[in-house]
């Protein structure tokens, strides 16, 4: 009995790290769009959306596996943000929050309108041939899909960090978060590496939405769920900060993962929006956030 | 005098309906050390900002080494050839040393020779090279300074524009901060000098101007600027 509970629990443990890793590309996402340029994208879920909902078209219509089109997906949503910071974002840098959250929002309602005009309201998802399939250990089993994408979603956190620490434009756009008017200075383009930022962000972002579609269905309603949970870890996590976007999401896949099995599947939010209650109370900037900043 | 390397023509400048700068004149030729000295608020730091393209002047032109620059976005005007020191340093507190050394290569007329100039900056600023890997948010305020100069340096500039570069900083390093500008100039750079440190500034300045709200009052050779009464009571104190 005792041990059956225990390797259940290890079971939900192991499930909601493996998810969580996705969680945590999905808000990395986010937190660097909003550490760099002090922007928050209330259109983020929505992106991810679109981005589940390209590689479901790619796997239903071309048969081109998730994992394959993520390449693709990540390379045109750089573009589409690069696009939107440089036109529609860009006029509103530095002007009040309620300004951007307005703009933001009016984007994310055109695409979540515009997935349930093109795929409908029905939940799609992706059957891949490796859907059943499983690895052992001791135990534990994981299964292959979402280990799968767990492992490509630290592959390409890992990708991220070293284009920020070892790339001029990743060092640059480092720079001008650190200090604008430094920036401005040493003679940077602040607005071409905030285009590039949101570029890079709504990159992780669909490439999380590649691999999200492979361990779970999406539907248009999805949006607004993720939107809230990429905040909720993000500032569990500590906002701006890289490795809390990533811890920040293990802790919730796992949390949720948990909730799932002693409580209610239906509780898991619950459980989620209280550990940002108490992180907010307890430590406000974070887990891994700066104080004072 | 041959052309100017830097001429300013009639610079008008607002905050909104503020005026800072109220057609402001001035040039600099290649290899000369002019000081702009004024008080708090008379429009220093604004009329270098005007210069390098971070505010937007409402009036007047800016040239530097022939070509209308007026109304350039700041990096352009950095690739022209114009570096910036400016108020309060502004380096990047946290990347390392080394990174915010990197940053100030950011003109691409600076890349080709960028391992040299690291070189030649890490060996005029030891203290730098043995905090390299240090985050430059926890060097001290003179080693900042002398950061945010070597930075300025990694750009290969021909004029570097210094806005109150001893500000808050102990006697002792003052003094160098003073040596390194006359340095720089003796291998061939040109400097327009912002400096609080009035008489310091003068009397390495080849020439001066006295700003006042905004409006250039007085200007001569330093020495003149010196001994005129209008700047020995105001500025100096005597
Ligand atoms: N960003 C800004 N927005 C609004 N007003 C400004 C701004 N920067 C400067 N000012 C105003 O413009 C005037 C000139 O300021 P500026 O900083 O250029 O003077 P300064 O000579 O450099 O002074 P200090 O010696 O204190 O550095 C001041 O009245 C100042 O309040
Ligand atoms: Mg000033």
């Amino acid at each position: 009995m005792t041990s059956d509970f225990l390797l259940s629990l290890a079971q939900a443990v192991t499930k909601g790290l493996l998810t969580g890793m996705v969680y945590g590309l999905m808000a990395l996402g986010l937190s660097v769009i909003f550490g760099v340029m002090r922007v928050v994208n209330f259109a983020h879920g929505e992106i991810m959306v679109v981005g589940m909902y390209l590689a479901w078209m790619g796997f239903e219509y071309l048969q081109v596996s998730p994992m394959l089109s993520l390449p693709v997906i990540a390379a045109l949503f750089f573009v589409a943000g690069y696009a939107l910071q440089s036109t529609l974002i860009s006029p509103f840098i530095g002007r009040p929050e309620h300004q951007q959250f307005l703009l933001l929002l009016a984007v994310a309602i055109l695409l979540v309108n515009g997935c349930l005009a093109i795929a409908g309201p029905d939940s799609r998802s992706v059957q891949m041939d490796s859907q059943f399939d499983s690895y052992e250990l001791g135990p534990l089993v994981f299964d292959a899909v979402r280990l799968h994408a767990a492992l490509a979603a630290v592959a390409i956190a890992g990708l991220l960090w070293l284009f920020f620490t070892r790339t001029r434009t990743g060092k640059s756009i480092r720079a001008a978060a650190d200090n604008n008017m430094g920036a401005l200075v040493v003679g940077l383009d602040v607005r071409r590496l905030y285009a590039f930022t949101f570029g890079v962000g709504a990159a992780c972002v669909g490439a999380a939405g590649a691999l999200m579609i492979t361990i779970i269905p999406v539907t248009p309603f999805l949006a607004a769920e993720y939107t809230l949970l990429a905040f909720v870890i993000v500032i569990v996590g500590g906002l701006g900060s890289m490795t809390g976007a990533l811890m920040g999401g293990l802790l919730i896949g796992v949390s949720e993962a948990v909730a799932g099995l002693l409580l209610q599947p239906s509780l898991k939010s619950m459980v989620s929006f209280g550990i940002l209650i108490l992180v907010l109370l307890l430590r406000p900037q974070g887990l891994f956030g700066k104080s004072g900043t | 005098m041959s052309e100017a390397l830097l001429r300013v023509d009639g610079l008008d400048l607002y905050y909104g309906d503020a005026q800072a700068l109220d057609g402001v004149s001035l040039e600099i030729a290649a290899g000369e050390i002019v000081a702009i000295v004024g008080a708090n608020g008379a429009g220093k730091s604004s009329l270098i900002r005007a210069i390098h393209g971070i505010e937007r002047p409402a009036r007047g032109t800016v040239r530097f080494d022939g070509t209308d620059i007026t109304g350039w976005p700041s990096h352009r005007v950095c690739e022209a050839g114009i570096g910036h020191v400016a108020e309060g340093r502004q380096v990047f507190p946290n990347l390392t040393v080394l990174e915010n050394l990197e940053m100030g290569a950011t003109p691409r007329r600076a890349r080709a020779a960028e391992r040299q100039t690291l070189e030649r900056v890490l060996e005029m600023f030891p203290r730098l090279a043995e905090r390299r890997r240090q985050a430059a948010g926890t060097l001290s305020g003179g080693e900042q300074q002398m950061l945010a100069i070597g930075r300025c340096l990694m750009g290969q500039p021909r004029l570097i524009m210094f806005d109150e570069p001893s500000l808050g900083l102990a006697p002792t390093i003052v003094q160098e901060v003073f040596r390194i500008v006359r340095r720089l100039n003796e291998e061939g750079l040109t400097i327009l000098l912002v400096e609080q440190n009035v008489m310091a500034s003068l009397k390495i300045a080849h020439r001066g101007y006295v700003l006042e709200n905004g409006r250039i009052g007085l200007s001569g050779a330093g020495g003149e600027l010196l001994a005129n009464d209008r700047v020995r009571q105001a500025y100096l104190g005597l």
